[in-house]
Parts: structure tokens; C-alpha cells; sequence
């Protein structure tokens, strides 16, 4: 039977079993928003801008571990969806977006509301179609959502004409997937792992270096069980909070720029590095050339460029963390952890030094204490998603993450306006737990449309401003290296919140006090309704430790003394 | 390690559109050089070949490699070692230049004059592409009025 292209994609969607797209109609994509009307096996959420829809697909792909899923149109639809195509493509998250393009007849004509969508998308993809006949639509739908989800997965964007939504073909969509060139590594060589294994067995000071890639492996409960079997010790990298729980005693701490003291001087210590599915990003590293300076490295990842990118693995291991960590386990007894006993003592150390804290002694809220306070109060019972700068890495450093999918975060690309709609996502993939976006006053108003969508799908998420009425990460930076010239961060013109928030149908707190702060938490978890909840914070509260851009890990400004 | 090496990779790609874009686009957003690219279908199959000469440390070269590889239309990536390497290069004289002496040039560089018109002669080699430079530089006396190189193809041996 013939189908037109339209009808096409909806077939193709529900046979890879989606059940949520986000996305915004226009009239290059007005065929397939005819055909979505038409069906109800998969719903769409209609946020208010294509960026948040991208966003969105992103928030509901890391909660779920599915491939997400987006749609818009053509021209400044699709440009507003390239930083969500960006955002998926460095933190490596699974996505197919679907764009409509100007009628074949058009393209190349500047044509209204054309745009080259699969020429900017290029850089920003892991792959991308433009489909120019609709007998292809099935083969690259199907292409496109095993390309997103295999190997070092990725945002693959699909860009389709008018005039072939409207085309009629035919449809076979039970074609298995077969392309020659894309065959990705996921079985760790054994002989490679072996030697690993060997040389960290004869190491003296090993440090599992655990990244991003153990989340999208869904390897987080083997790799619990190893590093327990080992007994040594690990540092998360940002992307990869919630692979060990909070409250494993061989978790150090996130490491990098914003690392603990004890996370950065056990990567400037070890001799033996077992990197997991981390990237060796610059953000983590610091001067490279002092980087884990008398370390062998071991460094596992399914995506061999990224194995000696930056630091040169002694020990390359191309394959699916999943895969690999289950062959160590399996020789994990040649590995006694008594031999470590000293290492964790020295680490141990380390922490008693400096320990990750900050000082409670002013009047007002730290913003660290609103972070682990919704810890206490939440837990495991809540999904912490977050936009970008100090929030978010306050959030990352206090927050107690102890499940894997837990901590929802713009890492790689670093985008403002992330976290609500990206929590908007992570409600309507996990609406069991309770979906937080912990924000600043300047990444809040990046997205801030999106309370409109919450509220119409009834996505209660609560948005922490934690409200220092500054752009507060740059305003760091200028006060650290800029000698105090706040240029053009001091945001105390603000709207109401509260208003804002009451203005589209939700609710929300204005908070001075810690008791407030409980209660405005508590109430809106009751209330069950889309929530913005304003905290007004310490205003020059400073993110520390802090490793300055380019310096080594042991060299970190610390958090002073606590003055009297 | 950070010292520059001059490197030919052939990449085998599907034939598909846009697939020069992916590979251009890959060199200039990761910041690789290219010196010269050449293209051109494989006969009898759904592949084209690219003949890269690039430059960079050790370390870039593997990435180049690396990163090419990842694309999804490439099949294989060649880091050639030990090669058999041509180019062409094509160049017009004008007709009063001495003829015999520009076709004796050639001839030591495995050429010959290609079309002779009113006013020009148009000359071809094929060499390596050292070779290649030794020629372009050996006619500069005949006054040349037009270069065109192909850049190099490549075969390993």
C-alpha cells in the first residue's frame, strides 16, 4: 500500500516505539503536523520555542536512556534548534530531530523561510539527511534513530522537503539496518584488557577516572561493582555524577575545575589512570602537560578518537564500557585491594585537608546550602537537571546524585536556557520522580516561555533560582582575573518572579530565610504545579575549589579560612 | 612529536551528495591543513576516492585519521607509508618561448607539449610531486603564463 511522507514518519516513529515528541509546527512541516492530529499512539508537547523543543528531546533522552525525539520546521525553526543540535552532539546524547525543508523545487531559490539546515547541522550532527524522495524516508528514519543510539551516540538531524511529506511511496519499514561504512567497536579487546589489568595490578596509587560515557553505556552498576571489588578509588567527571552513589567511600569527588582538592591531587598523584568513558576535556584536565604527570593511562571508550586526543593512552581499550567492564570483572581477583590500603589513607588525607564545604556565616543563604538541602529533603526522590555557572556547579558539587540518569546537565557545550526545558523532558520521561531545575537569575530568563509549556501539559517542574542578581560565573572570573570590572553581569534589574511564574498558570516563592526556603519546596511538591521558587542568595558567593583556566589540577585556588 | 610531518591519507567514501562537504568541513573546524585534495568516483562501485596531502604532529595526523573515520558515509581511511605518489601539472607558454628546449624539460619529467595553438603551447608532466616543483621551477625562464597542479593520487606499493 502507498503512503505519503508524511505518514511515513509517523509510522516510523511509532515502530521505534516513541512515545513523547517535542517539537513546534510551520509550514514546511504542516504535512507530518497533519498526520501527528490524526494519530494517538505517540503525543506531542508543544513547547514555545524549537530551541526548548531541542532541549526538551535532550532532558527526556537522559532520563530515559531513549533516543529523543524533535520536530520543527524550516528556516528559523531549525535555526533555533541548532544549539539543541549542538548541546546534544558534546555531550553526546541521543537524538533524531526532524526538520521540514522549503518543496525540492524550491531549495537553492531563497525561497521563504529556506535556510541549508543540513549545511549547518553538518558540525553540530553526528550524522544528517536531506531525504529528496520519499521511497528513502523509511531507510533513513531507520538509519537515522540506529545512528543516534549506537556507538559514541549523537543528535542526527533529518531535514525533508514539502513536497516529499507529500509524496506517495511505498513503505517497508521491517528493511534491517545496513550500512557498509558505519560499523561501530563495541567488544573490548580481552588481550588489551588483560594487560590492563595487569599493569593495575602492579600499580601502586590506580584512580578510576569515570566519565560521561558509563551513563550512556548504562554501565553505572558494573562499574559500582568494580570499583568495589578493586577498592580503588574514583573521581567522577562532571557528566558522570550519579555513577557512584554519594556515599560510596571510594568516591572522592567531581574533579576538574570546579574538583574537590582531594578529587585534583589523586589525579596529580596516581601512577595508573583507568579512564571510562571520559574525554580528557579541558575543563577536567587543566595544563595538560601536568596532567596525572607520572601516570600510566588506561583509557576505555567506544569512540576511538577520542583515545589519545589529548593525553596518550598507554592502555588504548576501543569498546562499550558495558562490554569492558564486564571482562574486568571477570579477571578482577588477579587485583587485591589491600595493596591500595595507604592510597585511600593518603586521599583520605587529602580531604581532611580541604573538604568540599563552604562557610555558613552571614545572613543570608549560601546557594551551596540550598543545593543540599534539596538533597536532604529529596534525594533519590527527585531529577536534578540545571542551566549553566555557579548553580550548576554548585549543583554538581553538593548534590547527593545516587542513581545514574539522575543529573541532567549541559556539560560540554555549556548552554544557558538548558534546564528548564530540559527538565520539562525528564518530568514527561520519569513523572515518578520529582523533576528540579536548579537556575540562576540570568539562565532562567533564557527559557523562561517554557513555563507555558509546563503548565499546559501539566510538566510540574520547579525551578531554584539561586538568585544572586549577577551573571555569577563571569562575575567570578572578573573578580578573580579581571580585577573586580563587573562589566555588564550585574543583573539587579530583574522581573517578579513570582508573578512571572503566577502569570502563566504556575506558582511561586519569593525566599529569604531557610525556613521559608523548606516550606515554598515542600508546598510546591504538594501543590504538584509548575513552580519557579526565587532564593535569594549570598550575592558574591565564589565557586571553590577553582583550577584557573589553563593552570594545573594541584594548583587550585582554595576555599579561605573561615573568617570570624 | 609536535614537529610537522607532510602525510598522504586516501579516504574511500559512498558517492553520495555532500560527502566532500563532511570532509572539508571536518578539516576546517578541527583546524587540519589541507595542501591539496583530489577526487574522483572508483570505477565499477559506489565509492569515490580522495587523495589528501596534509600536514601536522604525529599526534594530528592520528586524529585526522581518526576523525575522518568516524564520519558515517567513509569506509576506509589510508595513512599512506610506502607509496607510489603523482601529480600533474599542466602550463601554457606562449608561442615565441624555444620549443625544443621547454619539450626537453619535459621529457626529464615524464611530459610533453599537449596543444600547440596560435599564440600559446600547453605542456604536461607527471611526476612526484617534489619532481613536480624541480620542473615548475627549471621552466620559469620560458615565461610561463599559466600554472595549473592537480594535486597528488596515491597508491601504496
Amino acid at each position: 500500500m502507498q503512503i505519503n511522507g508524511a505518514q511515513m514518519v509517523i509510522e516510523a516513529l511509532i515502530a521505534e516505539g516513541v512515545d513523547t515528541v517535542f517539537g513546534y509546527p510551520g509550514g514546511a512541516i504542516m504535512n507530518v503536523y497533519d498526520e501527528i492530529y490524526k494519530q494517538n499512539k505517540f503525543k506531542h508537547i508543544l513547547t514555545r520555542h524549537e530551541q526548548a523543543a531541542v532541549h526538551a528531546a535532550e532532558g527526556y533522552s537522559k532520563a530515559s536512556g531513549k533516543v529523543g525525539v524533535a520536530m520543527i520546521t524550516s528556516g528559523p525553526g531549525f535555526t533555533n534548534a541548532v544549539t539543541g543540535l549542538a548541546d546534544a552532539y558534546m555531550d553526546s546524547i541521543p537524538l533524531v530531530v526532524i526538520s521540514g525543508q522549503v518543496p525540492m523545487s524550491l531549495i537553492g531559490t531563497d525561497a521563504f523561510q529556506e535556510i541549508d539546515a543540513v549545511g549547518i547541522s553538518r558540525s553540530c550532527t553526528k550524522h544528517n539527511y536531506l531525504v529528496t524522495d520519499a521511497k528513502d524516508l523509511g531507510r533513513v528514519l531507520k538509519e537515522a534513530f540506529y545512528i543516534a543510539a549506537s556507538g559514541r551516540p549523537g543528535p542526527v538531524h533529518v531535514d525533508i522537503p514539502k513536497d516529499v511529506t507529500a509524496q506517495l511511496g511505498e513503505f517497508d519499514y521491517s528493511i534491517p539496518v545496513d550500512i557498509q561504512t558505519y560499523k561501530p567497536h563495541t567488544k573490548g579487546n580481552p588481550r588489551q584488557i588483560k594487560k590492563a589489568m595487569e599493569a593495575i595490578a602492579g600499580s601502586k596509587r590506580p584512580l578510576f577516572y569515570l566519565g560521561g560515557g558509563i551513563i550512556n553505556s548504562n554501565a553505572a552498576y558494573e562499574v559500582r561493582d568494580l570499583v568495589k571489588k578493586t577498592g580503588i578509588p574514583a573521581v567522577e567527571t562532571f557528566m558522570a555524577r550519579g555513577t557512584l552513589s554519594f556515599d560510596d567511600n571510594l568516591l572522592i569527588s567531581m574533579l576538574g575545575m570546579h574538583g574537590s582538592y582531594a578529587a585534583n591531587m589523586a589525579m596529580s598523584e596516581t601512577d595508573m589512570v583507568i579512564a571510562l568513558g571520559a574525554r580528557f576535556d579541558d575543563r577536567v584536565t587543566g595544563k595538560l602537560s601536568e596532567f596525572a604527570k607520572n601516570a600510566g593511562v588506561i583509557h576505555v571508550d567506544i569512540d576511538p578518537a577520542s583515545i589519545s586526543k589529548l593525553v596518550n593512552a598507554d592502555f588504548p581499550i576501543v569498546g562499550d564500557i558495558k562490554d569492558v567492564v564486564n571482562k574486568m570483572l571477570e579477571l578482577v581477583g588477579d587485583i587485591n585491594p589491600d595493596n591500595y590500603e595507604s592510597w585511600r589513607e593518603t586521599i583520605n588525607n587529602f580531604d581532611e585537608l580541604h573538604p568540599l564545604t563552604f562557610h555558613e556565616n552571614t545572613a543570608n543563604i549560601k546557594p551551596q546550602w540550598v543545593v543540599k538541602r534539596v538533597g536532604e529533603l529529596l534525594g533519590d526522590d527527585a531529577n536534578i537537571s540545571t542551566d549553566v555557572g555557579q548553580h550548576q556547579m554548585w549543583s554538581a558539587q553538593f548534590y547527593p546524585f545516587s542513581r545514574p540518569r539522575q543529573w541532567i546537565s549541559s556539560g560540554g557545550l555549556g548552554t544557558m536556557g538548558f534546564g528548564f526545558p530540559a527538565a520539562i523532558g525528564v518530568k514527561a520521561a520519569a513523572p515518578e520522580k520529582i523533576s528540579i531545575n536548579i537556575t540562576g537569575d540570568g539562565s532562567i530568563l533564557m527559557n523562561i516561555q517554557e513555563l507555558m509549556t509546563a503548565v499546559e501539559r501539566k510538566l510540574p517542574v520547579i525551578n531554584i533560582i539561586l538568585n544572586n542578581n549577577y551573571l555569577g560565573m563571569v562575575r567570578q572570573w572578573q573578580t578573580l582575573f579581571y580585577n573586580k570590572r563587573h562589566s555588564e553581569t550585574d543583573l539587579s534589574v530583574q522581573p517578579d518572579f513570582v508573578k512571572l511564574s503566577e502569570a502563566f498558570g504556575g506558582i511561586g516563592y519569593r525566599v529569604t530565610t531557610k525556613e521559608e526556603f523548606d516550606f515554598a519546596l515542600k508546598d510546591a511538591i504538594e501543590k504538584n504545579v509548575v513552580a519557579i521558587i526565587d532564593v535569594v542568595v549570598e550575592r558574591l558567593e565564589n565557586v571553590m575549589p577553582m583550577v584557573p583556566s589553563g593552570g594545573s589540577l594541584f594548583n587550585m585556588m582554595l576555599l579561605e579560612k573561615k573568617e570570624k | 612529536m609536535s614537529e610537522n610531518v607532510r602525510r598522504v591519507v586516501s579516504v574511500i567514501v559512498v558517492n553520495e551528495a555532500s560527502v566532500l562537504s563532511r570532509i572539508t568541513d571536518l578539516f576546517s573546524a578541527r583546524g587540519y591543513n589541507i595542501t591539496s585534495l583530489t577526487v574522483a568516483p572508483i570505477p565499477e562501485s559506489k565509492y569515490s576516492r580522495l587523495t589528501i596531502v596534509t600536514s601536522g604532529s604525529v599526534r594530528v595526523i592520528e586524529q585526522i585519521t581518526k576523525q575522518l573515520h568516524k564520519l558515517i558515509p567513509v569506509l576506509k581511511v589510508y595513512e599512506h607509508a610506502d607509496l607510489v605518489e603523482k601529480e600533474m601539472a599542466l602550463v601554457k607558454f606562449p608561442i615565441t618561448e624555444n620549443i625544443s628546449d621547454i619539450n626537453a624539460i619535459c621529457e626529464a619529467y615524464n611530459g610533453r607539449i599537449v596543444n600547440v595553438g596560435n599564440d600559446v603551447i600547453i605542456t604536461m608532466v607527471a611526476d612526484e610531486p617534489k619532481r613536480v616543483e624541480h620542473y615548475l621551477e627549471a621552466i620559469r625562464r620560458y615565461n610561463p603564463k599559466e600554472i595549473v597542479r592537480s594535486g597528488a593520487v596515491a597508491l601504496e606499493r
